[in-house]
């Protein structure tokens, strides 16, 4: 069974053409990959759809906003998919 | 359906909330300044304006959803398929669908269909966003009343 990171990796390869090999789990999607916010609502589609989650982007969006979280804890990648563990253990909870 | 003011659905004829679906009815006039470039002697309704069909029908769908609280943007097109011509005088039924519900952001299934026959579909991607400002939704609650929008079901449902 492929990790949570596997999984994003791939999705992200294959839905912004970007070399799976460039993306780290360190990777920033929005600083080290380029990835853009219309690039990212794919991301998060396909990302809703393989772990059965609503990525709560407008949420996150909000706090990066008000200053009361940076964009690191969320798009690295490893972060991200920390998170997505987490959404799906709450959903399975 | 009025193509020069973007006026493109005339009536919602049925919004299911349960199944997420909406179905509205256009009727392509018989004459647009729209014609006059698309194409002289040989008028088409242009394919843009068929996505942006669709893209109404998904908006109207998604303003049901978040019972006229937020409104939704068009963000992207995929998949676009335009299977037959349409012309002035046809008649189009409207579908939309919504695929999925996401933070900010829906993605839906539009399709038109004339006489029964396919005439496109796409999967639409729009951003929600809140109401830019008090007359942006004072507008779109006009629109609403003209096209048969059912305000009662957002309350019922």
């Amino acid at each position: 069974m492929s990790s949570t990171f596997d999984t994003v990796a791939n999705i992200i390869a294959e839905t912004c053409d970007i070399p799976r090999e460039t993306i780290k789990p360190e990777s920033h999607a929005i600083e080290d990959l380029g990835i853009d916010s219309l690039d990212f609502l794919d991301i998060a589609f396909a990302i809703d759809k393989a772990f059965g989650i609503k990525l709560p982007l407008e949420q996150w969006t909000q706090e990066v906003n008000d200053g009361k979280a940076t964009t690191e804890q969320y798009f690295v990648l490893q972060n991200l998919s920390n998170r997505i563990d987490s959404l799906v253990a709450a959903k399975g909870a | 359906m009025r193509l020069e003011y973007f006026q493109l659905i005339d009536r919602i004829v049925d919004l299911d909330l349960g199944k997420r679906i909406v179905r509205a009815e256009a009727l392509v006039p018989q004459e647009s300044p729209v014609f006059e470039g698309h194409f002289p002697g040989h008028p088409l309704m242009p394919g843009v304006m068929l996505i942006e069909s669709m893209a109404q029908t998904s908006g109207w769908l998604l303003i049901a959803l978040l019972r006229f609280e937020r409104m939704p943007f068009l963000a992207a097109v995929k998949e676009a398929k335009f299977r037959t011509f349409i012309r002035p005088g046809d008649k189009l039924d409207l579908t939309a669908e919504l695929l999925h519900d996401g933070s900010g952001y829906a993605i839906t299934k539009g399709a038109a269909t004339c006489n029964g026959k396919p005439v496109c579909d796409a999967e639409i991607t729009l951003r929600v966003m809140p109401f830019p400002n008090p007359v942006f939704r004072e507008t779109m609650e006009k629109t609403a009343a003209r096209i048969g929008f059912p305000m009662g079901a957002l309350a019922d449902g």
